[in-house]
Formats: structure tokens, sequence, C-alpha cells
């Protein structure tokens, strides 16, 4: 067991890089999910068929093949047609696309369920389509969609398992050269499992921080100061509610105890 | 286009994939009726009253649950003894991973069951054993069928993580056609096609269930 424990630490800075792949794969793909996720989130809720019909069918298409067709049809067909991406690269398209096209659904579920009213009371205001949904209608979705986003967030880690295959040296990878040296695949696969389930905690925890804060921006949940309020370097204002104690003058020394 | 594409080759290929579609369909179906029942026993003794019992097995869930399913097929595979198909331990492995996702469903099930049913079953002065067969189950799964098509099509599309444990289902007899022949472009294109096939309308199915279940 400690030659176990003694190979383990040997290849310890193999498996700070092989996190950093995974990693790498899992936000790259996250981002370019939640880019694909709101452009096709918003299309699939438009009046104009010529926008709606290939956001559906493209949805659709994604959700329906299964990801690791989608990801070895990108690394073993698309060469075929002149578009050669490298390994990291056909990874992130993968998954972001695939995972895309899940979140558009909650996407375009959460902004359908943002109270007609607050549409018309923008409308009211004379606010213009892209301030409409920046400023009113879509921080009120991201609080309500972001608790799904997290769920699929940790499902696209695990997809990114499937990176190996394509030859990527990720924690998958890092895994099955630890069982090649120590040759006990309880203890290997263990630890492999135990470093995912750490991230998968980690991206969790990430997710409900930021849906503290996005409901606490729109006033509702509990009102903690923000990371920047936290972080700033001038003490935070006073608050001005009436039994609020008067804060002493700038410069004024007050001494001891009164 | 017609030099990357070779429809000769496509219906070559297809008598393959649609064997390898029946493996891959028994794996889910398989698959499912474990996951159904196990989700079914974890979200019961997720409600023990016993924090000694419900503690570990809410740790246990949620490891299974946030760890790679590829990565848990490789490993139950390469411990268990060789003469088990890598087809069974597939099935379980997919069941029990699903089981995970299951016992919330069942949860949310029964938790949506109003407690004047309860109220009622105690009042009749049902046996708990009763209460639960008679009352609240029937009750609960019917709010879960949904839930379970929905994890059914997921799983299907899963299936493909079995060529990672020697499993010749639709994906793994494409990539071993790619790898004969030197051309992935039609077994591939052909497995997503298909995949498509089968899952889009088994949705549709599924959506109209919950339409009508709602």
């Amino acid at each position: 067991m400690s030659d176990h424990v003694q190979t383990l630490l040997d290849r310890l800075p193999r498996l700070g890089e092989a996190v950093l792949v995974t990693l790498e794969l899992t936000l790259g793909g996250a981002v370019l999910a939640l880019v694909v996720a709101v452009v096709l989130g918003f299309g699939s809720r438009t009046r104009t068929l010529w926008v709606r019909g290939p956001s559906r069918v493209i949805v659709e298409f994604f959700r329906g093949t299964s990801l690791v067709v989608q990801l070895f049809w990108i690394y073993y067909v698309l060469p075929a047609f002149g578009y050669e991406l490298e390994a990291l690269a056909v990874g992130i398209v993968a998954l972001g696309l695939n995972y895309g096209a899940y979140a558009s659904e909650v996407v375009r579920g959460s902004i359908e369920s943002v109270p007609q009213g607050q549409w018309e009371a923008s409308v009211a205001l004379n606010l213009s389509w892209f301030h409409r949904v920046r400023r009113v209608i879509f921080p009120q979705a991201w609080a309500l969609m972001i608790p799904m986003l997290s769920n699929l967030l940790v499902q696209l880690l695990k997809g990114s398992a499937l990176a190996y295959y394509i030859t990527l040296h990720d924690l998958n990878f890092w895994t099955v050269q630890l069982r090649r040296s120590t040759s006990d695949t309880v203890f290997s696969y263990t630890v492999g499992l135990l470093v995912y389930f750490v991230i998968a905690y980690a991206l969790t925890w990430f997710m409900n921080w930021l849906e503290a804060r996005a409901k606490r921006r729109l006033g509702i949940g509990p009102q903690r100061p923000s990371l920047r309020e936290t972080l700033r370097l001038e003490p935070a204002p006073v608050p001005t509610a009436p039994t609020a104690p008067t804060a002493p003058a700038a410069g004024v020394r007050t001494g001891g105890a009164p | 286009m017609s030099d990357i594409w070779n429809w000769e080759r496509a219906w070559e290929v297809l008598p393959d994939l649609l064997a390898g579609l029946r493996i891959t369909v028994l794996a889910t179906v398989v698959g499912m009726v474990i996951a159904s029942l196990l989700g079914l026993a974890l979200a019961l003794v997720g409600r023990a009253p016993n924090r000694w019992v419900t503690v570990p097995v809410k740790f246990v869930v949620d490891f299974v649950r946030s760890t790679p399913l590829l990565v848990q097929l490789v490993f139950v595979y390469l411990l268990s003894p060789p003469e088990i198909p890598g087809l069974a331990i597939g099935c379980v492995v997919l069941g029990v991973h699903y089981a995970t996702y299951m016992s919330e469903v069942y949860r949310a099930g029964i938790d949506a069951v109003p407690p004047g049913q309860w109220e009622a079953a105690t009042a009749l002065n049902l046996p708990r054993a009763r209460t639960w067969r008679a009352v609240i189950l029937p009750q609960a799964v019917r709010k879960t069928l949904p839930g379970l098509g929905n994890y059914a099509i997921s799983m299907f599309k899963e299936t493909p993580f079995l060529f990672a444990i020697q499993v010749v289902e639709m994906f793994a007899e494409a990539q071993s056609f790619g790898a004969n022949t030197f051309s992935y472009v039609e077994p591939l294109t052909m497995v997503g096609l298909l995949f498509l096939l089968v899952s889009y309308p088994t949705s549709l199915l599924v959506r109209r269930m919950e339409i009508r279940l709602a």
C-alpha cells in the first residue's frame, strides 16, 4: 500500500496537468455551451419561422444523436470535409454543441417563466429589445436557470472523460497510467473517481454561489455583501436606515469608549 | 461530395449497424429495468428515519452520480472475473448509474403525494406496507413516468460508452467497420442518424405522455 502512495506522490505533478486538461475541456465546453444555449434558446422562441425552424432542428439534432457519436464524428469524419481540428478543440466543440443543445431548452423554459408583465412593462418604458432582455428579462431568467445548468455542468464534466479516447491526456488517462504503474485497479480507480468527485463538488459550489449572487441582485434571497464589496479597499457605505448609528466624521478621533 | 460519401459502403454497413442497434436497445431496456427498481429502493431507503442509514446512502448516490459513467464502466469491467460478459457488466453499471438519477425522480414523486392521503390511510388504520403499496406508490409512480421516459432516452444515448468494455453495440460496430476499411464517414454518420431515428420519436412520445399525465 505504501508503494502505491509513493507512486501516487510521484505522479502528482502529472495529476495537475491531467486535471488542467479536464478543466479546460469542461470550462471551454461550458462557455461554448452557454453561448450556443442563449442563441438557440432565444432562436427557438422567435415568431419568424426562418429563425425558429433551424433553431429547433439544430437543438433536436444535437440532443437526438449521442455525444459519443458527435465527438468521434468531429474527430474522424470532419477532416474528410477539409476541417481538421486538434484534439482539445474537438473535445470542446463536441461537448459545447451537445450540452449547448440541452441547455438551450433550459434557457427557453426559463425565459418563458418570466412573467409576461415584465415584457409589457419594459415595452411601456420604451426600452429597445436588447436593453429589455439584458436589463430586465435575462437577469430574472438567469436566476431560474442556474440550478438546471449546474446539473448540466456536472454532466459535461462526466462527458469530458471521453477525451481520453481521442488521445487527450486528461484525468481518465492519468487514472489508466496510475493503474499501469501500480497494477492495482481498486486503488488507482478509487483515486481517479475521487478526483472527479472533488471537481464536480467544486463546480456545484461555484454554481450555488452564482445562484445566490443572481438572486441577491434581483433583491430576493439573503442580502450578503457581494464579492466585489468584500474585496474592495474602501469601507462599505453605511446604510441610511434610520436605526443605523451615525458614523463619526472622517478625521475625528473619538478616543476610547464613551 | 460524392467522392466522400459512398452509398455502396453505406448499404454495406447497415446490416452490421442494425445488429448493433439490437444490442443497444437490449442494454437500454435491461439497464432501465435495473435503474427503475434500484432507484425506487434508494428513494425508500433515503426516507428512513435513521441518519446512520440516510447519510451514507446519500453520499454513495452523490458519488455515483457525479463521477463519469465511462470510468465506472471500465473500473467494474477490470475488477470482474473474465467469464462475465461485457454486456452484463454494462447493463448493471448503466442501471446503477441511472438508479441514482431515478431515486431523485421517485423522491419528488413521493413528496408530491398530498399529505391528506397519508392522513386518510392512517385514519383507515391501514398497515404501513399496505399504505405504501395501495395508496402512496400508485400515485407517486404515475408522476414519475415522464421522468422515467426521459432517462430511458438519455441512457439509450449513453450506451455507446459500452464500446470501452468491448461490447459490440451499434457504435462499436461502426468503429470497427471504419477501422477495417479506413472510412469512418458512412458508418459514423449512419450511427448518428439511427440514434436520431430512434430517440426523436421516443422523445415526442414522452412529451405526449407528460401532457396527458400532467
